[in-house]
């Protein structure tokens, strides 16, 4: 043996015992921190001591981006945030600028939002569900919700063309009507749907292995909950009923019945039910704005001055020449269209409460878009959730945060 | 919520320099009563902090702001469902602004990313690194004053390496 | 020397030869067996480009990993790192020669067949921990750690659970236990030693790193555990010791608990015919459970071992013990 260790011996107290952490880096590149999460561990055997999250690999400055585009670009952008329910980010950008520009969305828009919003919301769970139950070691539940989940990205694929981002939400309204080809796909998903959230139930809920996996694990209070920042179904597991759709109702949730699930003790297991439940409450939702469709036949879709319709004729700004350079960045003239003031929209994304604070000057661009992301909190919280768990613990609690870098890093 | 609004403008009205009600109720303090003001807040039920980010407004056209930044929190009341924006400027040459970690830990990373992105310290914050941008990164990019693209000679050192050593490799 | 010995070596030479080959033709094939099962389950095609069906795959795959380069990391100790594989794969395969195929056909009919095969199988798990030390990574670490002592735990439960055949047949020959099932009134030990059967089949998944004890190589903690730095066809090798290791652990319950290459009748012409059915059916299961059950955490794995598998073999033997005490 090198002598070193010889003289750290001799030196310390004989009945003491030389303890010297055991450093792991988890990530950025490993399969199951969903991205480029990135880890470094302090272990103690195969228990975390300490854990620090350190994020920025996906950082690609949206905020700094989203101050050199006009309004209807940043859509675009609000599509690579959180990749997996990309409309979910269309509807809050658009939200937040509706608020600002004052504009009256017709209900026929509002309940398409509400459908695809809701759609996204399953899509999310199921892929949820997927990596979930694959970081746990149960590959097949993985399989079944990819096919599901494809009969959505499918339906997405006839409502816009996009099957990952859509950018299907406009400022006033959505871009195109769906058609009954559409409808009748829906009508015929949200009918068989239960049935397949009834299967994955099958698989895992009485599954011992599942049980001892998530129950008991990360357990949160409720006020450690609040005090962390968490929301949507996170918070939700832990017991309190803060769902945004219910407290501040967009769109046309006012209009719909549904159900908020909480939890009762707060670990795993319960997040895991309350995204189930949520992924049936989302399914009626959708169903009963398929029924509300009927009513508003042939209702336009897009406000009358949304400025999807109306900045180009009324600017008339050149067309965006890519610039040798900085690419699609426009960098047009300026022209005082948009009222001066600041605006706030918040909703419940699939991963929990998003929320868009826009500060305008006036001119055709957002003078500050901040977005606060639920992955970009939920990662936050992770050093305080694994204490004293292992690293098994930490892949189930990493997945039952349900979190997206492209969301957290912007 | 005009209850309150009325209470926040008798008991904190030193430090109060503006109540607006456009979009939300909106309370600008200076940075003196802050803390006093959150923990009256906090006792008035508003639980959860919703957003917490800074603004720059580094040659904002439509009106004059006192100072060239501003602190904004978004704090939000889940038993009595109310919103509230409060405000702090700060000034540039005294970038500095109270801490709100020891109420809040979901502060933790939102003052990380603050001190990240604008350059505002945190006075009572246990851990203010850089959270999204790399350790060595050199300004602070979300200032009105930092270009969208960095000219080739000011880029990023680790970058510039690599892009040095790949041109060497052809 | 003997010239007359050289024809029987040449023929025992040509037996192992066409046994090693068919051995590891079953290996190659229960990957894509695998594959299309468990693809099955899951509603999708599994492997189906390469020959009819996909048939050549196997092949395929052993071909591209020939082919890959073999990277050394230049942290690691090298001659170890080097001979690790090497030492899973031998500890794993020879195993194969102990285990009865027919009433007439055994390569190596040694009368501690039983103990030989429990003592490779534990040699083997050297080359876990050997190739974890070497690689000099924190995720191979781990997972050489993990794998320790998972193998070491399970291999009491399993050891034991064999024991109470040992002692229902009075002997450790592998011949002589078929036989002893053939004479006994249930012809097979796995009506009598239920207990001891489930133990075996649960130690046995974890002795093999198979779901849900596949902790060694959690690829969803520790990307992919002890062979995190291994490459083309030394990457091969331990997947090779892993499928090795299930065959002869099928092998080896179908030896000890349902009665060997017996079956209820003599088929004509096919003298392997119930032996590998047995072991088809019994490979079958690992592939089964592989798709349906999650994994275990580490501690509670070592917790079923520990705390109910191993009491629950004890208490097996010492019945067994009183049973064949009084009886």
């Amino acid at each position: 043996m090198s002598s070193p260790l010889i003289e750290i011996t001799a030196k310390k107290n004989s009945s003491e015992a030389i303890v010297e952490p055991f450093y792991l880096n988890l990530g950025p590149q490993h399969p199951s921190t969903h991205g480029v999460l990135r880890l470094v561990l302090e272990l103690d055997g195969e228990t975390i001591l300490r854990c620090d999250p350190v994020v920025g690999y996906l950082h690609r400055g949206v905020e700094k981006l989203a101050e050199n585009l006009n309004y209807n670009q940043t859509i675009v952008l609000s599509d690579r945030l959180d990749y997996i329910a990309s409309v979910a980010n269309n509807i809050v950008f658009a939200l937040a600028f509706e608020k600002l520009f004052n504009l009256k969305v017709p209900r026929r828009a509002r309940l398409l939002r509400t459908i695809v919003g809701e759609m996204a919301r399953i899509s999310s769970h199921l892929l949820w569900l997927a990596t979930h139950a694959l970081d746990i070691g149960a590959m097949t539940v993985f399989l079944y919700c990819f096919r599901d989940r494809e009969r959505l990205l499918n339906i997405f694929e006839k409502i816009c063309g996009a099957r990952l981002t859509h950018s299907y939400v406009r400022i006033g309204g959505v871009r195109l009507d769906f058609t009954v080809d559409i409808v009748e796909d829906l009508y015929k998903f949200t009918e068989e749907f239960p049935h397949l959230i009834t299967e994955y139930e099958t698989l895992i809920d009485v599954n011992r292995i599942w049980l001892k996996r998530t129950k008991d694990i990360a357990v949160v209070t409720p006020e450690e909950a609040i005090n962390l920042g968490l929301t949507g179904p996170v918070l939700r597991g832990s017991g309190i009923p803060y769902d945004v759709r219910k407290f501040r109702p967009y769109d046309a949730y006012d209009e719909v019945e549904f159900e908020v699930p909480v939890g009762e003790k707060g670990d795993t297991y319960d997040r895991y039910r309350v995204r189930m439940i949520e992924m049936r409450q989302s399914n009626k939702i959708i169903r009963q704005c398929l029924d509300k469709l009927k009513e508003t036949e042939g209702e336009p879709v897009l406000a009358e001055d949304s400025p999807d319709l109306l900045i180009p004729e009324r600017v008339r700004e050149p067309e965006p020449k890519p610039h040798p350079k900085r690419g699609f960045i426009f960098t047009g003239r300026e022209v005082s269209v948009v009222p001066v003031g600041e605006a706030f929209a918040s909703i419940e994304s699939p991963k929990g409460e998003l929320a868009v604070y826009v500060v305008s000057d006036g001119s055709n661009r957002p003078w500050r878009l901040r977005l606060r992301m639920p992955s970009f909190v939920h990662i936050s919280a992770i050093p305080e959730l694994t204490k004293g768990h292992m690293i098994a613990d930490l892949i189930a609690i990493i997945g039952t945060l349900d979190v997206v870098l492209g969301d957290c890093d912007r | 919520m005009k209850d309150l609004l009325s209470v926040i403008r008798d008991e904190f009205g030193k430090f109060i320099l503006e109540v607006r009600e456009e979009d939300l109720p909106t309370v600008i303090i200076k940075r003196d009563g802050f803390l006093e003001f959150i923990d009256f807040l906090r006792k008035e039920g508003f639980n959860h902090l919703l957003d917490l980010c800074a603004v720059d407004y580094l040659n904002y056209k439509p009106e004059k702001k006192i100072e060239r930044f501003e602190v904004v929190y978004h704090l939000y009341s889940i038993p009595k469902r109310e919103l509230l924006r409060v405000k702090v400027p700060i000034a540039e040459s005294d970038c500095w602004q109270y801490s709100l970690t020891s109420f809040w830990k979901a502060a933790n990373w939102f003052e990380r990313e603050c001190f990240d992105m604008f350059g505002i310290r945190f006075k009572g914050h246990p851990d203010l690194r850089r959270l999204l941008m790399p350790e060595d990164w050199e300004g602070h990019p979300l200032r009105k004053d930092y270009p969208v693209e960095l000219p080739e000679e000011k880029e990023w050192k680790a970058y510039r390496k690599f892009k040095t050593k790949a041109k060497g490799a052809q | 020397m003997d010239l007359s010995l050289l024809p029987a070596f040449v023929i025992m030479l040509i037996i192992y030869l066409v046994l090693l080959l068919l051995a590891l033709l079953h290996v190659a094939y229960l990957t894509y067996v695998e594959r299309k099962i468990i693809a099955r389950m899951q509603q999708r095609l599994g492997p189906n480009r390469v020959g009819p069906r996909g048939l050549l795959q196997p092949i395929a795959d052993v071909l591209k990993l020939l082919h890959k380069e073999d990277i050394i990391p230049s942290a690691v100790d090298r001659p170890v790192f080097l001979i690790a594989p090497l030492i899973a794969l031998v500890c794993g395969a020879s195993g194969l020669a102990f285990i009865p195929l027919w009433d007439k056909f055994v390569l190596s009919n040694l009368n501690v067949g039983l103990l030989f095969i429990l003592a490779l199988s534990s040699l083997s798990a050297y080359g876990v921990i050997l190739s974890g030390w070497a690689s000099n990574s924190r995720y191979a670490f781990l997972g050489a750690l993990r794998a320790s002592a998972q193998v070491i735990s399970y291999e009491i439960a399993m050891s034991l659970a064999l024991l109470s055949v040992v002692l229902m047949a009075g002997s450790f020959n592998l011949q002589e236990i078929v036989r002893a099932q053939a004479e006994s009134p249930f012809k097979a030990f796995v009506f009598p030693q239920i207990i001891a059967f489930f133990i075996f089949m649960v130690s046995a998944i974890a002795e093999t790193n198979r779901v849900p004890f596949d902790l060694p190589e959690a690829e969803t903690e520790l990307v992919a555990g002890y062979f995190v730095e291994y490459s083309g066809i030394r990457f091969a090798l331990f997947y090779l010791a892993e499928y090795f290791g299930m065959v002869i652990m099928s092998g080896l319950a179908a030896t000890c608990f349902l009665g060997g290459y017996l079956g209820p009748f003599e088929i004509p012409g096919l003298p392997f015919f119930w032996f590998l059915l047995k072991l088809y059916l019994l490979l079958f299961f690992y592939i089964w459970v592989r798709a349906t059950l999650p994994r275990y955490r580490y501690d509670q794995l070592m917790g079923l071992g520990w705390k109910i598998l191993i009491p629950l073999s004890l208490a097996n033997l010492f019945l067994t013990a009183l049973f064949k005490l009084w009886l």
